[in-house]
């Protein structure tokens, strides 16, 4: 059987989410960030450091995260980023609506549960 | 394990962000990809395989910038702060350094309204004058590949560019390779009837092919065809958008109507559109064949028409002026009599239209320029003084890390944007300034329709605004940058600098420089205008009114009732109270426009074309000479005695009497007129200054010639009385005549028109205008000048005295008498104006020689006039300097060495 095709556009569409999703719990450092979403998606989706850190920076902007410089004694400085409170808010409604829009789907395609 | 940073920063180099940016950025990649690498290692696999892994996460080349791009831009503004030393591009900081200059300017209102002020003054009347610049000479004709239309004249020893015989015209037209085709125009004058109140119209005659040559179409209806300008066709006419308007509200059923002009019907093909420009006044436009006269069919003669041909593509001026004079050579063989000695010469019709007025125009641009350096330099010594002021907000600056560089881009922002405000100040001067300009200049300034602000003056003003900017804040802002923070930190409100006064005085001294070109340039003009005035004309000017007539169209029929009617007209108009004469000539003496007509001594055959004298032709009634009052030196003037029936005969003036007859008597000699024929010399008058006041004595055709208008045969009658002009000779203020005189010459019938009512001082002041416009700018270019350079020097003489309070209570207390302090001062402010004198007559004596064209009985270097400007400017200098050098001797040495 052949692994099932992601539409790049899908990965695209989701990345805000997932990012904002992972850092929920803790702050994390970004090439933390990268290998969570290998994992937890078992290879499916996986995200560069070219796209990943500019799309880190874009989120700063908006304020949904922020990114500290945090130095532990004995390893380099790295750089890691929390949820704000604005991000906080955003990922409830980025969360409710990708939901509401994955069971549309489903409604629409009939895969359930395949 | 590689070095990643460098890859990094090679792949996001293009983005010049700011450095600090650029260094967390390629710390935090480089991390991750030692991650990934470390992390495969670790996993077994080999260094290569690793390596490949570790730089895929670095994306294609282009990605990573590309993804930066949209973020990355807008943070790079936000970074560097007081001067932070940051390395970026041009813009990094510029919004920074915007929002900074913006609270200076609030924070000293005054101070920025001043420089505003006054830079907007010189940006808009630089703006103002280059607009007309603009118009006139420097944007193409509004015709289709202007740059083809060529002028074609025919040249004589007389004449360079002199007018062209008909039959010529159509031989030149059809032996031209050169040209595409050609066309010719005449302007005349017709009286328009049967729709209302008669009035005289001006039109123009021209030939079919003339329109389609410059490309011009109609707005309505359609050009003239070949066949409707032919010998005998019947009359079609062409309308301007302005008469179309004004007598036909733009009645589109215009076309097809009929109009009655000189009593004869002309039906309306056509309206021209109303960017088209003949002539400025032109009403009314015929076909050129439907012009009756003789004069047409002549090869002699010349009856004022204007020859336009259009280029082939490929073909230069030069070989076209090769071909029409190969051509004219060839018709003076085959036509000795009238074309022997006459030649043709072209000129590109842009060239002829403005080039009569482009050294004017220079000249005031230069000028305007002048004026612009002077407030220039005075808003840079505000700047210098404030700069001063804010010596210690520099030093903090430096201190924090602020280069040099850093610095002076921060002071030039502020002189940029006061600048820029100054630009929008004078945009809103020329707009005024350009109308009052074209309001203020001669009538006969070419293409004045084509003056407005467009985007080649707003980029005009744009590049000057910036240079001007730069011009004066470039030193304030060196010697702002130009600073030892530990010193100047240190150190109180009181200065050192010397190098600062410096460039102070040499400001000064370059307003002082400016300011002696422009008065000289302008007592040049007030001079030239002062002297022309004062040359006698030949006449008496004072209280003539002169204004054109025309005689009713039902009286126009036949030489007979023509005569009786204009006898009757000068009959009725002689006999108005508070007239004291009244005459009709063809020929306004300083007029525009001419009239010759060539002649030979004896009565033998006509000799060939280039044994002919010329001269000017008048034809008048008895009355001119006691309308003109002019001097009759020998025999008699023009009486009821000469008629068609008793032997023709002619008034000469001194002027051809020296040159025909020198040392004789020339009454009672004979000499023969083309057309005309064998005349007897009757009287000699005196010599009018026909061709201008200013350029008279040096006109190549001097010979004066009168007619009398009871002589003209009735072949010559038709033509002879299109144009004439009624002089009377009032015993009153000639314009309150006006209505009275026009009540006369309109008689009985009530349809005999009078326009162009002037009097005499106006048409010699119309004479002059072109001179005395330049003159007016001058002068006001000049007094700008002077109140600039005065405020200028007083501003720095009074800002030294309050520096130098602390030596001058000094000295005072020391001894010093208050005239001493008085001479210290004033000797310091007359050094600066000294050497601003000095080179300010340096520059005079070589820029004045460029305007020598423009004077009149004063040489460029005029001794006498550079005196005067030196005097009036080193007493203005002396009376600035004054003021400050009389607060220095108020200093009182106990408050002023208190102070600090």
């Amino acid at each position: 059987m052949e692994a099932p095709t992601i539409d790049p556009e899908w990965k695209k569409g989701s990345a805000e989410l997932l990012i904002l999703s992972l850092l929920e719990a803790m702050p994390r450092h970004g090439y933390e960030i990268s290998k969570l979403i290998e994992q937890r998606s078992r290879g499916a989706l996986r995200f560069h450091a070219a796209s990943l850190y500019p799309l880190l920076y874009r989120l700063e902007q908006r304020d949904w995260i922020k990114g500290l410089w945090v130095e532990k004694s004995g390893q380099r400085r790295r750089r890691y980023y929390q949820l704000t409170a604005d991000g906080r808010k955003v990922l409830a409604s980025q969360r409710q609506g990708w939901q509401a829009f994955v069971e549309a789907i489903n409604l629409i395609t009939g895969v359930e549960n395949a | 394990m590689p070095d990643w940073k460098p890859l990094i920063r090679k792949r996001i180099a293009k983005l010049n962000l700011a450095a600090a940016r650029e260094a967390e950025i390629v710390e935090e990649l480089a991390q991750h990809a030692e991650d990934r690498y470390r992390e495969l290692r670790n996993g077994g696999a080999s260094e290569a395989e690793a390596r490949r892994a570790a730089m895929e996460e670095l994306g294609a080349h282009q990605l990573l910038a590309k993804e930066l791009k949209s973020t990355e831009r807008v943070n790079a503004a936000d970074s560097p702060t007081l001067g932070g030393g940051a390395r970026g591009p041009f813009w990094t900081g510029l919004g920074h350094d915007l929002r900074y200059a913006f609270r200076t300017m609030r924070k000293s209102p005054g101070f920025t309204a001043i420089a505003m002020l006054a830079l907007g003054l010189g940006i808009g009347a630089n703006t103002a004058i280059f607009s007309v610049v603009n118009g006139v000479l420097l944007q193409p004709l509004s015709y289709p590949d202007p740059d083809r239309l060529l002028k074609i004249y025919e040249s004589s020893p007389a004449f360079s560019q002199g007018s062209v015989a008909y039959p010529n015209y159509l031989d030149w037209r059809s032996g031209t390779r050169s040209f595409t085709d050609m066309g010719t125009y005449r302007s005349d004058q017709f009286n328009y009837t049967g729709n209302g109140a008669p009035e005289q119209l001006n039109g123009e005659y021209v030939s079919a092919s003339l329109l389609p040559v410059l490309g011009v179409r109609p707005q309505l209806g359609r050009l003239f065809l070949p066949e409707e300008d032919r010998e005998g066709a019947a009359c079609s006419a062409m309308l301007s958008d302005g008469f179309w308007k004004r007598r036909f509200g733009s009645d589109p059923k215009v076309l097809g109507r009929a109009l009655k002009l000189n009593a004869r019907s002309c039906e309306v093909i056509g309206v021209l559109p109303a960017t088209f420009r003949l002539s400025d006044t032109a009403e009314v436009y015929l076909a050129v064949e439907v012009y009756t006269s003789v004069e047409l069919r002549r090869r002699e003669s010349h009856p004022g028409l204007s020859v336009v041909g259009r280029l082939k593509p490929g073909v230069s001026v030069a070989s076209a002026q090769a071909e029409i004079a190969t051509i004219c050579g060839r018709l003076a063989l085959e036509y000795p009599k009238s074309n022997a000695g006459y030649s043709g010469k072209v000129v590109p019709m842009k060239e002829d239209i403005v080039g009569g007025i482009r050294p004017t125009l220079l000249l005031l641009l230069g000028a305007v320029g002048f004026v612009l350096i002077i407030a220039c330099a005075n808003v840079a010594n505000l700047l210098l003084a404030r700069s001063t002021a804010r010596k210690r907000e520099f030093a903090i600056r430096a201190a924090l890390g602020a280069d040099r560089g850093r610095v002076v881009r921060q002071l030039l922002t502020e002189s940029l944007l006061l600048s820029l405000g100054g630009a929008l100040i004078g945009l809103l001067i020329a707009a005024w300034g350009t109308k009052l300009v074209v309001a203020a200049a001669p009538a006969n300034l070419p293409r004045a329709e084509a003056i407005g602000i467009d985007p080649y003056v707003l980029l005009f003003t744009l590049t000057v605004s910036i240079a001007t900017g730069i011009l004066f804040g470039l030193a304030p802002a060196l010697q702002g940058a130009n600073i030892n923070p530990q010193e100047s930190l240190k150190e109180g409100t009181r200065g050192a600098g010397g190098g600062r006064h410096r460039v102070e005085g040499v400001f000064v001294g370059v307003e002082i420089g400016l300011a002696v070109v422009l008065l000289a340039g302008a007592a040049l003009m007030i001079q030239s205008v002062w002297r022309i005035w004062k040359v006698d004309p030949g006449f008496n000017t004072h209280n003539i009114l002169t204004a054109q007539v025309a005689v009713s169209p039902t009286a126009a029929g036949s030489g007979p009732q023509i005569r009786q009617a204009y006898d009757q007209m000068l009959e009725r108009v002689a006999a108005t109270p508070g007239v004291a004469a009244a005459a009709i000539t063809s020929q306004v003496p300083l007029g525009e426009g001419d009239s010759e007509n060539d002649y030979w001594i004896g009565t033998g055959p006509q000799p060939p074309q280039d044994k002919l004298n010329s001269a000017m032709f008048y034809i008048v009634t008895p009355g001119y000479r006691s309308a003109l009052q002019l001097p009759l030196l020998k025999g008699r003037f023009f009486d009821r005695r000469d008629t068609l029936g008793t032997s023709p005969v002619v008034l000469i003036d001194d002027v051809m009497a020296r040159h025909l007859f020198p040392g004789q008597d020339p009454v009672g000699k004979q000499i023969s007129m083309m057309v005309i024929g064998p005349l007897t010399i009757v009287g000699v008058v005196g010599h009018v200054k026909q061709w201008g006041l200013d350029s008279d004595d040096t006109a190549k055709i001097r010979d004066q010639s009168y007619f009398p208008f009871a002589q003209v045969p009735d072949m010559f009658l038709p033509e002879a009385v299109a144009g004439l002009t009624l002089f009377v000779r009032t015993v009153t203020e000639p314009l309150s005549l006006t209505s009275a005189v026009a009540a006369q010459v309109a008689g009985p019938t009530r349809d005999q028109p009078v326009y162009a009512v002037r009097t005499m001082e106006q048409i010699i002041a119309r004479s002059l205008a072109e001179r005395r416009f330049t003159m007016l700018v001058l002068m006001i270019f000049a007094a700008t000048a002077l109140a600039l350079a005065a405020v200028g020097i007083y501003g720095v003489m009074s800002y030294a005295v309050t520096r130098q309070s602390h030596e001058i209570g000094i000295r005072s207390a020391l001894g010093a008498t208050r005239w001493e302090i008085l001479s210290m001062v004033l000797r310091r402010g007359m050094k600066l104006t000294v050497a601003g004198l000095a080179g300010g007559l340096a520059a005079a004596f070589g820029l004045t020689r460029l305007m020598a064209g423009l004077l009149y009985g004063v040489r460029p270097a005029d001794p006498l006039t550079l005196a005067s400007v030196v005097a009036i400017l080193f007493s203005v200098a002396l009376a600035a300097c004054y003021i400050p050098a009389r607060r220095a001797t108020a200093v009182d040495p106990a408050t002023a060495l208190h102070a600090e």
